[in-house]
């Protein structure tokens, strides 16, 4: 018999007594059951712990307040710096390519298919520890800017890939009409991408693109790899130093809380844009 | 001297040939309706005489230009040609204002006042003076046309081309931008339209073009084509339009 007919001859036969619980009865024995199991859980990690020695390692105020103020004048500085200037670029970069994607010339294409499947496929981390040996590839090339110029470069290496991506969904977001549309009023194919497509596939792409940044606000404790000075450090290395410092880790704990500042408020304007957008459409 | 000339235009979309050989002509100051069932290529037409379809062969020649000569600047061509679209296709990003100057500033480098001049008497007439500033997702199906209409006319345009100007609107908007074009006729403006709209057609159109199956079945005065038809086909369509669910 078909489950369908089954159900079927359940339902005709109502009077028929059930036998054991009733469904609502027994989600309810089930949800109690996850309550028990959650503060068994609870109760052994709180048991298991020595809470003398956490607070020791994880909050202890004295160390945290010798990071002070070095930590928001200099580590937090320096990672917004590292991230805005990595994000501009992969912004342009990503712009860029996504517009390659869709151009009439097939070797763009392929250019920008290449670099993307290359960027999102390599751990953010190996892309880093090669920016080091750019020098070796162009014998007296330089980053300019030192770490500053390096740490655009990778960051922005990375996030352009992502972004171009995030741009090509933006771009074929537009409806077709638009571009007939601005085509028909004798604008060029330019012309119609610059003044009417790219400003509003930017605006499709705003939620996605705040959630970039977060990413990379995150990515830019890679900067640790390449090699840096007291006044270029970024918070994770901050922390990491510190910690070692003063042989404890609540330096590494205040450094991820400063992280979670950032991050939390701008995830949830993230998602606040998005829920903006859908209501909008 | 005629606005627009249509000469064996055939167009293919891979194998499946939607227009199969048209001829015709649309006179300075005429208003042309084309009519017939939907996939009969009618909508095709129009977007090959602004080349938003690249003809498979044949010519379109308008104000003299041949706009199916591959040298030819396109661009420059196509300011000549206002185009109403099904779906109005604003754009959603501007204000009213800024739909209807951003071409005439960014390609006839008309000035930001001029622009914004010409835009408001378009505007004026059709009606929408009052909605510049709003944005166009704040506006009805039928406002949003009327200002799609007053875009392509702030560019002065020789010829208007109409795509189904209602056929994405409630009924009760209908009227609001079939007076507008009525309006425009009466003002001596050559229009191309593409409609379903029989009442319209029979009493603004001085030719009515019935197109069946990617080609030319019948043209000629309203009186005649959907009056008096001559062809079964036509017929047929016509009692079906006319007459729905007899």
């Amino acid at each position: 018999m078909s489950p369908v007919s089954e159900q079927q001859a359940a339902a005709s036969t109502p009077a028929e007594p059930r036998k054991g619980l009733s469904p609502r009865k027994k989600q309810r024995i089930s949800r109690g059951v996850q309550y028990v199991l959650l503060v068994v859980i609870l109760v052994v990690l709180a048991a298991l712990a020595d809470w003398g020695a956490i607070r020791q390692s994880f909050f202890n105020l004295d160390v945290a307040s010798k990071g002070l103020p070095t930590l928001f004048t200099v580590a937090l500085k320096n990672t917004v710096i590292y991230t805005v200037t990595g994000y501009i670029g992969g912004f342009v970069v990503g712009l860029l390519l996504a517009l390659m994607r869709q151009s009439s010339v097939a070797p763009y294409r392929w250019l920008s298919t290449i670099y993307i499947e290359i960027f999102r496929g390599l751990p953010a981390l190996v892309i880093f520890l090669m920016i080091g040996s750019l020098p070796l590839a162009f014998p007296g090339f330089h980053v300019p800017g030192e770490v500053y110029g390096q740490a655009a470069l990778g960051l922005g290496l990375v996030s352009a890939a992502y972004m171009a991506e995030t741009f090509r969904a933006g771009l074929q977001a537009v409806p077709k009409g638009q571009m007939e549309a601005a085509r028909s009023l004798g604008m060029p194919h330019m012309r119609a991408m610059v003044s009417i497509i790219i400003p509003q596939a930017i605006r499709i792409v705003i939620p996605p693109l705040t959630n970039e940044l977060v990413l990379l606000f995150k990515d830019s404790s890679l900067v640790l790899f390449l090699g840096v000075t007291a006044a270029q450090v970024e918070l994770a290395k901050f922390g990491n130093d510190q910690s070692s410092t003063f042989a404890n880790p609540t330096p590494i704990l205040v450094s991820g809380l400063t992280y979670l500042l950032i991050t939390i408020p701008l995830g949830y304007v993230a998602r606040r844009l998005e829920a903006r957008q859908g209501a909008g459409r | 001297m005629s606005t627009v000339e249509i000469r064996n235009l055939h167009k293919s979309f891979g194998k499946l040939e939607v227009l199969k050989g048209i001829d015709f002509t649309v006179e300075s100051g005429q208003v042309v309706c084309v009519i017939g069932p939907s996939g009969s290529g009618k909508s095709t037409l129009l977007r090959c005489v602004n080349l938003l379809e690249q003809p498979t062969s044949g010519q379109v020649v308008v104000d003299g230009v041949e706009l199916t000569d591959p040298d030819v600047d396109l661009d420059a061509a196509r300011r000549r040609l206002g185009m109403v679209f099904q779906q109005f296709n604003l754009f959603p990003h501007l204000t009213v204002l800024r739909n209807v100057t951003i071409a005439q500033e960014r390609v006839l480098r008309r000035s930001r006042a001029e622009a914004a001049r010409i835009a408001r008497e378009n505007l004026e007439r059709v009606g929408l003076i009052e909605k510049v500033d709003a944005y166009p997702g704040q506006l009805s199906g039928g406002q949003q046309q009327r200002v799609a209409i007053a875009r392509a006319l702030a560019m002065n345009p020789s010829l208007m081309l109409f795509d189904e100007p209602t056929s994405a609107l409630d009924p009760e908007l209908v009227g609001d931008v079939l007076s507008v074009m009525r309006q425009l006729a009466e003002d001596g403006m050559t229009m191309l339209v593409v409609t379903h709209e029989m009442g319209f057609a029979r009493e603004v159109a001085d030719r009515v073009v019935f197109m069946d199956g990617g080609v030319i079945v019948e043209d000629g005065p309203p009186e005649q084509v959907i009056a008096d038809p001559q062809h079964e086909r036509t017929r047929e369509f016509l009692s079906r339009v006319l007459h729905p669910g007899v």
